[in-house]
C-alpha cells in the first residue's frame, strides 16, 4: 500500500495545476470560487481554451480528442481543475452526448458532431425527464412517429437545463409504443432552432433561471439524426449514466470550498474575534473534511482498481460516489452559510445591473443561493433515493 | 396541567385560522409581495381591524392584554400563511421592546397609534462583526441637549424600510462587547443623519441597512440589555410557534404529495423507505410543536436564566427540526420542490431564516450548554 503518485503523475500533475490556473481567466475562476452562475459566454469561452490545449475531452476515444491517459491521470484532472475552480466543460456535451455519439453514432454523424461539441460551437442540452417521467424514466411517453425520412415529434420535457442556450437537444422519445417500455425508446438529436419547438423557463427557489420545459409540436426531425439504431436507446442512455464514474464526486470543488471556507472564517468574527478561532466551527469543518477525505480515499480506490478491473467493471465502492458526494456539498453549503450569519438573509439577485451597493461583503450575497440551489444534487441524476435502490439491489443483491 | 386553549383563544384560533385559509392563498401573497411596500397594506389595516395589531399590548396602552399564549397562536396561522406583512417587527418585536424597555407613558402615548396600524417599527441593532450577539454595540450614543445623537450602522434590520420609527441599540459607556452601557433609543425614521437601503430578504421579507450620522434620538431606557433581552426571548418564542406553523405545511404538502405523485406505476408514498421518511419528519414536528409551547409557556419568566434555557433549548430544536423537515420536504418532492412556482420551497426558505434570526440551532445548542442544560445533576 502506498498512497503516493509516482514521479511521472506528480509531474502530470503539476502540469495541469499550472495550466489550469493560467490558461483560464481568473474572473471566470472568481465566480466559480464564489458559486455566482456563469454567463453562457463564460462556459464557452472557458470550454474553448481547455479544447485547444487539449484538456476537453479526455474521456473521448483518442481519434475524436480524447486521450489515452491512465484513470490516475484522469483523475489528476479532474481534481486539479477543480481546486483550480475552472468550470468543468458543458457536462451535456463532454460527459453525455459525445461519449454516446462517439460510441453508438455513425461514421457521419462523429464528423458532424464531435468536434463541435468538443469546442462547444454547438451547446447542448438533455431532454430526457419529463412531467410523468422523473425517477421512473422509462415510462416517458414524448412520441417521435416515424414518416417517410422524418419523425415527427410530440411531447414534453422538464427540467432540461439551460435549454435557453441551448442549440440542440439530445432526446428521448418513444418510437414504439407496443414494446415494453424499455424497448421503445431512441435517441434523437434535434436542432432548437427547428419549428414547433417552445421553451418556457422554470425559475428555481434560489431565482435563478437554470431549468425549463421544452414543447414539442409536431417538430419535424430528419431521420439522419437518430443515433444508433431505433429503439435502442435505452442501453445508450444507461451507457450515458454510467460513463462519469469519478468526476460525479466533486472531490476537487469540495476541497476548493473547505479552503475558501476558511478564508472566510478567518475575516467573519464571533463573540469578538475571528470565527475560525472557535472551537464549535472548527469542529464542524473539521468533521465535514474527515467525511471528504474519506471520499476522496475511495475515489482513489476505485480509481487505482479501474487500472486492474476488466473494463466494463467496476469496484463495488464507485456507486457510493454520488451519493455521499452530493451530501458532502450540500453540507458545506450550509456551512458557508454559518460563516455569513446574518448577512445569508439579504437577497441581491435582483439587483444585477443596478447600481444598489451590495448589503454586507460580496461573498455572503451567493450563500443562501447556494444552499437552496444545492438540494438538487441529491435529486438530479438520479436521486439519492434511487441511488440506494440501486446499490441495495445491484451491489448487495437484495 | 392542561395544553388546552381557554375559550378566548380558541376563538382568536379560530378567527386568524379563517384570516389565513381566506386571505393568504399562496397566489393572494403573491400580489401582496408584488405591492410597493412588499407586504399588502390592506391587510394590514385588517389586521388592525381583526385586533390583532393590539394583542400583546395592555389595555392601558389601546391593547387587549395578550400574552405569549395568544401571539403562539398568531405566529403559527402566520406560519402557514408565510406572512410578509411587518407584523413580527412590529407588533412582537417592536412592541415587546416598548413593553420591556420604555416608560409606560411612552407606551400610552405609541401603542394606540400601533394598534390603530398608523405606527411600524423596526429593530435595528446588528452590526457588522455583531452576529447573534446583543451585547456588540459600537454604534455611539452622545448627549445633545435634551436628547441624543447616535453614529453607527446597523445591519440587516427586519421590515427598516416601511417603518415609521426605529428602535437602536447604542452604546452610552464601556467597550464594544461590555453588557452595560448599552442604550435603547427611537429614532424617527425620516429624521435627518438617518440613511436607509431596504431590501428583499431570501424569504420574500424585507429588511433594511441603516446608516446614521448625527441622528437625532430619544433614549427609552439606559444599560437596556436585560430588558432587550426578555423582549428579544418572547420574539424568540413567536418565531418558534411561526416555524412550527411552517414546519406543518410542509409535512402537509409532502404528505399529499406523497399520496398523489405515481412513479413506477403506482403512488411514491407506497414505497417503505419515503413512508418512513415521513414518519421521521412528523417526529421533528412533533418534537419542534413540544418545544414552542414550552418557549411559549417560558417566554414571560422573569428569572433570565430559567427563560433563556428553555428559549435557547426551543429555538435549537426547532432550527434543527426545521432544516430537516425542510431539506426533506423538497427532497421527496423532487424537482417540483425546487421551484419558486410550488409552495413547499417557500417554508423551506422562511425556515432557513427563522433559523438565522436570534441565533441559530447550533448558537442555542452552545447557550443552553454554557448555562448548565436543562435538567439538573443528580442530588
Ligand atoms: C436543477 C435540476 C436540473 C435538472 N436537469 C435536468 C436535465 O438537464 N435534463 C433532464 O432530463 N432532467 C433534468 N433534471 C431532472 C431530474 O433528473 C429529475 O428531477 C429526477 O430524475 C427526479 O425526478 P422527479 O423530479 O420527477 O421526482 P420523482 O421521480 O417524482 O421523485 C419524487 C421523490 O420520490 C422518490 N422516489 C421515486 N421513486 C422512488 C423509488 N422507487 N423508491 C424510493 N424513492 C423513490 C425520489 O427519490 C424523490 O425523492 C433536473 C432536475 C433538477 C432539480
Amino acid at each position: 500500500m502506498d498512497l503516493n503518485f509516482t514521479e511521472e503523475e506528480i509531474a502530470f500533475r503539476d502540469e495541469v495545476r499550472a495550466f489550469f490556473r493560467s490558461a483560464i481567466p481568473d474572473s471566470i475562476r472568481a465566480k466559480v470560487a464564489e458559486g455566482e452562475g456563469l454567463t453562457r459566454d463564460d462556459m464557452i469561452q472557458s470550454q474553448r481554451i481547455l479544447n485547444k490545449y487539449g484538456y476537453c475531452t479526455p474521456n473521448w476515444p483518442v481519434a475524436w480528442g480524447g486521450k489515452d491517459w491512465t484513470p490516475v491521470q484522469v483523475y489528476l484532472y479532474q481534481d486539479e481543475m477543480q481546486l483550480a475552480n475552472v468550470p468543468s466543460p458543458i457536462a451535456f456535451n463532454v460527459s453525455m452526448v459525445g461519449p454516446v455519439i462517439a460510441q453508438f453514432g455513425s461514421e457521419e454523424m462523429k464528423k458532424r458532431f464531435l468536434p463541435a461539441t468538443a469546442n462547444a460551437d454547438i451547446f447542448w442540452c438533455q431532454g430526457f425527464s419529463e412531467p410523468g417521467s422523473g425517477s421512473d424514466l422509462a415510462s416517458l411517453r414524448t412520441r417521435a412517429e416515424r414518416k417517410g425520412d422524418k419523425y415527427v415529434v410530440n411531447g414534453q420535457k422538464i427540467w432540461t437545463t439551460l435549454a435557453q442556450y441551448g442549440e440542440w437537444i439530445f432526446c428521448l422519445v418513444r418510437t414504439n409504443t407496443e414494446a415494453k417500455q424499455q424497448e421503445g425508446i431512441s435517441f434523437l438529436l434535434i436542432d432548437m432552432k427547428t419549428p414547433g419547438i417552445t421553451v418556457r423557463p422554470i425559475i428555481t427557489i434560489d431565482g435563478g433561471r437554470e431549468v425549463n420545459e421544452v414543447f414539442f409540436d409536431n417538430v419535424e426531425v430528419p431521420v439522419e439524426n437518430l443515433v444508433g439504431q431505433e429503439n435502442k436507446g435505452w442501453d445508450y442512455a444507461k451507457f450515458l449514466l454510467g460513463n462519469e464514474r469519478t468526476g460525479i464526486a466533486r472531490v476537487g470543488n469540495s476541497k476548493a470550498k473547505v479552503a475558501r471556507i476558511k478564508e472566510l472564517a478567518a475575516i467573519e468574527q464571533s463573540g469578538g474575534r475571528p470565527l475560525i478561532q472557535d472551537p464549535k466551527f472548527r469542529e464542524k469543518l473539521a468533521a465535514i473534511e474527515i467525511e471528504l477525505k474519506a471520499l476522496e480515499m475511495t475515489q482513489l480506490r476505485v480509481v487505482a482498481d479501474e487500472r486492474k478491473l476488466e473494463k466494463g467493471r467496476q469496484n463495488p465502492a464507485s456507486s457510493i460516489l454520488k451519493l455521499k458526494g452530493s451530501v458532502i456539498q450540500q453540507q458545506l453549503t450550509e456551512l458557508v452559510m454559518e460563516v455569513v450569519g446574518p448577512y445569508a438573509m439579504p437577497y441581491q439577485r435582483e439587483f444585477d445591473g443596478r447600481n444598489e451597493p451590495v448589503v454586507g461583503p460580496e461573498y455572503a450575497t451567493e450563500a443562501a443561493p447556494m444552499y437552496f440551489n444545492y438540494r438538487k444534487v441529491s435529486i438530479y441524476g438520479g436521486s439519492n433515493e434511487i441511488q440506494r435502490n440501486i446499490i441495495a439491489k445491484a451491489i448487495l443483491g437484495l | 396541567m392542561d395544553f388546552d386553549l381557554n375559550d378566548e383563544q380558541r376563538l382568536l384560533k379560530e378567527s386568524v385560522d379563517r384570516l389565513i385559509l381566506d386571505q393568504y392563498q399562496f397566489q393572494q401573497r403573491k400580489q401582496y409581495m408584488a405591492e410597493p411596500a412588499g407586504y399588502s397594506a390592506a391587510m394590514w389595516d385588517r389586521f388592525a381591524e381583526q385586533g390583532l395589531l393590539g394583542l400583546p399590548f395592555p389595555e392601558a396602552a389601546g391593547g387587549f392584554g395578550g400574552g405569549p399564549i395568544e401571539t403562539m397562536i398568531v405566529a403559527e396561522a402566520f406560519g402557514r400563511g408565510l406572512v410578509v406583512e411587518p407584523y413580527f417587527a412590529t407588533v412582537v418585536l417592536g412592541g415587546g421592546l416598548l413593553r420591556r424597555a420604555a416608560d409606560p407613558a411612552v407606551l400610552a402615548a405609541l401603542g394606540p397609534q400601533i394598534v390603530a396600524g398608523k405606527l411600524k417599527l423596526a429593530f435595528a441593532h446588528i452590526e457588522r462583526h455583531s452576529r447573534y450577539d446583543l451585547a456588540n454595540v459600537s454604534t455611539s450614543a452622545k448627549k445633545d441637549g435634551s436628547g441624543y445623537v447616535l453614529n453607527g450602522a446597523k445591519s440587516v434590520a427586519m421590515h427598516g424600510d416601511s417603518a415609521d420609527k426605529l428602535l437602536v441599540t447604542a452604546r452610552m459607556s464601556g467597550g464594544q462587547m461590555d453588557r452595560g452601557g448599552i442604550g435603547l433609543f427611537i429614532v424617527d425614521a425620516t429624521a435627518a443623519g438617518v440613511a436607509r437601503q431596504g431590501y428583499p430578504t431570501q424569504d420574500g421579507l424585507r429588511a433594511a441597512e441603516v446608516v446614521l450620522t448625527n441622528a437625532r434620538a430619544e433614549l427609552l431606557r439606559d444599560n437596556a440589555l436585560p430588558a432587550i433581552e426578555h423582549a428579544v426571548d418572547e420574539a424568540i418564542a413567536a418565531l418558534c410557534a411561526e416555524a412550527v406553523g411552517a414546519m406543518q405545511s410542509m409535512q402537509d404538502l409532502t404528505l399529499e404529495y406523497l399520496k398523489t405523485r405515481k412513479q413506477f406505476g403506482r403512488a411514491i408514498g407506497s414505497f417503505q423507505v419515503l413512508q418512513h421518511r415521513s414518519v421521521d419528519m412528523l417526529v421533528a414536528l412533533e418534537g419542534a410543536r413540544s418545544m414552542a409551547m414550552f418557549a411559549a409557556v417560558m417566554a414571560a419568566e422573569e428569572n433570565p436564566i430559567e427563560r433563556r434555557r428553555a428559549i435557547s433549548a426551543a429555538k435549537s430544536q426547532i432550527g434543527r427540526s426545521g432544516k430537516h423537515i425542510g431539506q426533506e420536504a423538497i427532497q421527496l418532492h423532487g424537482g417540483i420542490g425546487m421551484t419558486l412556482e410550488y409552495s413547499v420551497g417557500h417554508y423551506f426558505k422562511r425556515m432557513t431564516m427563522i433559523d438565522a434570526l436570534y441565533g441559530d440551532a447550533d448558537h442555542h445548542l452552545t447557550a443552553l450548554a454554557g448555562l448548565g442544560g436543562l435538567f439538573g445533576a443528580a442530588a
